[in-house]
């Protein structure tokens, strides 16, 4: 009679009856993740290399053909035409056909061969800025190698200062490698969101969960029984992307899969406790859509998920501490690329713990006052 | 007074206070086990907040509530427990079957298996859900719903039923079968709380109260509300009156001394009528301004009269209290 989980079983059974009918939505919920590790995991690579560019080559001599070749060796520039005039050196990047013009000035040679400052100009299209990022770097890189060379050429004095930068746990700089533990994080929270507010929610749109209401169900039996199915679809989901991740992207995981499964936990509390919250907000599963990706957008563009967080303004800086995917990312990418462990991530550990706690409370509350009392 | 134990339901100045609005001011009643008793009331007087409170889903803000005599305040668990509930829309899983909807009703409950086969079986059997068993019941029509609606709510064996407005956009045939379906269930000494708006089911009920934006202004059986003096004061009658161009009639009527009031029904005005004033000077009025009357009869007030009356009646004071 006191049981608080009173109705548990009933309607976890019953929960996994509507899981199973509905084969449409569970189906979509899993494979529409494995459609977006795909494009991000084969379509995208943030590597900028062979950016188009054009060339207006005023000298011709064997010096500036040298220069051309080692911006070419580079492998960021690909030099798709060769013009005759100011004017088309520009226009090619106005069109969009290139977004680098270089051109190298009737006395490139000259200079050089008197020992002047020869100049080279430089246009790069800033509308992409990583690309006009990565175009400056290597352009100012070659620069000054090519003048030191010439600079030492007559002395065998070995170069001043050598930097070998060494890239640790992802060498090769393979997106995938930096994509894919971020999307576990993003997408457990998706489709966990989603799966919980929309369960509660029908059932608000049918008008059981007022019949609920009247029978002896205690609300945590009947919360638990509602939301447990979606905790293990979420987990199902964990394992999956995982596998995928390690198996078809090569993705290697350095530290403890175990650790990241308990890990994963408190972070799908959090994105059962905002479907609950949607669900006490909504009252028909178009509503509840949208508020579901009012809260998946914050996770995606200020977790560190695409966008480096330490390059935001310090609004939002500040704003992406309170966004509970920026713990989850730092946990995944910390185990599955630098084999972190619990003495290294037992911060977020303990963030993410606190929010979803919190975030438990008032969800509970809130659906207590809104959905039970109302 | 009867006594307590065959109390189902008993409201002692029930209130409900949401914010600065009252829903529920000061409401009494009390229905006897067996009673099926009809709880009428235009949309939003706060016929769904009293069963909220009598189930316990809204804490009261004044009064007392007992229910199968269990105190709604102290153990609104229990009262869940013994009794059954079925609301405006059926509220079944439509992705599930038949089966499976009886089944987990049964569950939250706390059947066991083998009580709860049998009580399925019993369902079935009244309800003639047999064929269906295994259809989901989303491909049920609006009345097979229905039944299973209110086999789902009973099959912990509850002796009172709360059915709120059961026959709503169901077809005729349907409301007819489920209205002999509570008189057979009656007849076994489970007592029906039903809210409604048709007015030939209010007449079906054996006792029948009417709430007015949150005020019981009717209480009592279908006869005796009949013989209320406010709706048959003292000196006066009833007529039906049939005639062709009824709205005309009604208009003229309306002027006529001798008439208190009229309302048309269907083809026919209902008037009440001067008692000094017989049919046959009726008729002479009304064809002295052109009206030929059809037929003329005197006639029982309707529950519709009552409750139209007593409403008028509500209004006036409210508004001579305002004034």
């Amino acid at each position: 009679m006191l049981n608080p989980f009173r109705g548990f079983n009933a309607v976890f059974y019953k929960e996994a009856l509507h899981v199973r009918r509905d084969f449409a939505t569970l189906f979509f919920s899993l494979i529409i993740p494995l459609l977006q590790m795909f494009l991000l995991g084969f379509a995208i690579d943030t590597n900028i290399r062979q950016i188009n560019t054009v060339v207006y080559n005023a000298d011709g001599r064997r010096e500036s053909r040298e220069l051309l070749d080692r911006l070419r060796n580079s492998d960021t520039f690909h030099v798709v035409r060769f013009v005759e005039k100011d004017h088309d050196l520009t226009d090619a990047i106005v069109s969009g056909k290139c977004r680098v013009g270089i051109k190298i000035p009737v006395d490139y040679s000259d200079k050089l061969l008197h020992g002047m400052s020869a100049q080279v100009l430089v246009l790069i299209d800033g509308s992409d800025s990583s690309v006009a990022g990565q175009a400056i770097n290597v352009t100012t890189s070659i620069g000054l190698d090519e003048s030191l060379r010439r600079v030492l050429a007559n002395s065998d004095a070995p170069f001043p200062v050598d930097m070998r930068p060494k890239i640790l746990f992802n060498p090769d700089s393979r997106s995938p490698n930096f994509f894919l533990p971020g999307l576990t994080a993003v997408l457990l929270l998706n489709v966990t969101t989603f799966l919980t507010a929309f369960s509660i929610v029908r059932e608000k749109e049918r008008g059981t969960l007022e019949q609920l209401f009247v029978t002896p169900v205690r609300p945590m039996g009947l919360l638990l029984g509602k939301l447990l199915p979606y905790l293990m679809i979420g987990f199902f989901e964990l394992c999956m992307i995982l596998t995928f991740m390690r198996f078809v992207f090569s993705v290697p995981i350095h530290g403890s899969v175990l650790l990241l499964a308990f890990l994963s936990l408190p972070y799908i509390f959090v994105s059962l406790s905002l479907g609950m919250l949607i669900s006490s907000k909504a009252n028909s599963q178009a509503e509840a859509m949208q508020l579901a990706f009012l809260t998946i957008l914050p996770s995606i563009f200020f977790s560190g998920y695409i966008f480096p967080r330490e390059t935001m303004p310090k609004f939002f800086f500040i704003l992406s501490y309170f966004v509970p995917a920026t713990y989850f990312i730092d946990i995944t990418r910390g185990i599955i690329l630098r084999g972190a462990t619990l003495t290294h991530l037992w911060v977020d550990a303990l963030a993410l713990f606190t929010i979803g706690s919190l975030l438990l409370v008032v969800a509970a509350r809130r659906f207590h006052n809104k959905v039970i009392m109302a | 007074m009867n006594d307590a134990s065959q109390l189902a339901i008993g409201a002692q100045n029930l209130v409900r206070r949401f914010g600065q609005f009252t829903a529920v001011n000061d409401v009494s009643f009390r229905v006897q086990k067996g009673e099926i008793f009809g709880f009428l009331g235009p949309n939003g007087s706060g016929k769904t907040t009293v069963i909220k409170m009598l189930t316990g889903l809204l804490p009261l803000s004044g009064g007392d509530a007992s229910v199968m005599g269990i105190d709604v305040r102290k153990d609104a668990e229990s009262v869940r427990e013994n009794i059954g509930y079925m609301s405006q829309n059926f509220s079944l899983y439509s992705d599930l079957t038949v089966k499976e909807n009886l089944t987990f009703y049964g569950r939250i409950y706390g059947l066991g298996e083998e009580r709860l086969r049998k009580r399925m079986d019993e369902i079935v059997q009244l309800n003639g859900l047999g064929p269906y068993l295994n259809r989901l019941s989303a491909q049920l029509s609006g009345g097979w719903k229905q039944r299973l609606a209110l086999g789902c709510a009973m099959l912990h064996e509850p002796k009172l039923i709360f059915l709120d407005e059961p026959t709503a956009g169901i077809d005729p045939v349907a409301r007819r079968q489920l209205w002999d379906l509570l008189f057979e269930l009656s007849a076994h000494g489970i007592t029906f709380f039903v809210t409604t708006h048709y007015m030939d089911e209010a007449e079906r009920c054996s006792h029948v109260a009417y709430i007015y934006f949150g005020k019981l202004i009717a209480d009592g059986t279908p006869d005796s509300l009949r013989e209320l003096p406010e709706v048959r004061p003292e000196g006066t009658y009833r007529v039906e009156i049939t005639a062709p161009e009824v709205t005309r009639a009604l208009r003229i009527a309306r002027t006529l001394p001798g008439i208190r009031s009229a309302t048309i029904f269907g083809q026919s005005i209902h008037a009440l009528i001067d008692d000094d004033l017989d049919l046959e000077q009726l008729r002479e009025l009304l064809l002295k301004q052109s009206i030929v009357v059809a037929e003329i009869r005197p006639l029982a007030p309707s529950l519709e009269d009552v409750f139209v009356e007593l409403t008028y009646r509500h209004q006036a004071q409210a508004e001579a209290q305002r004034a």
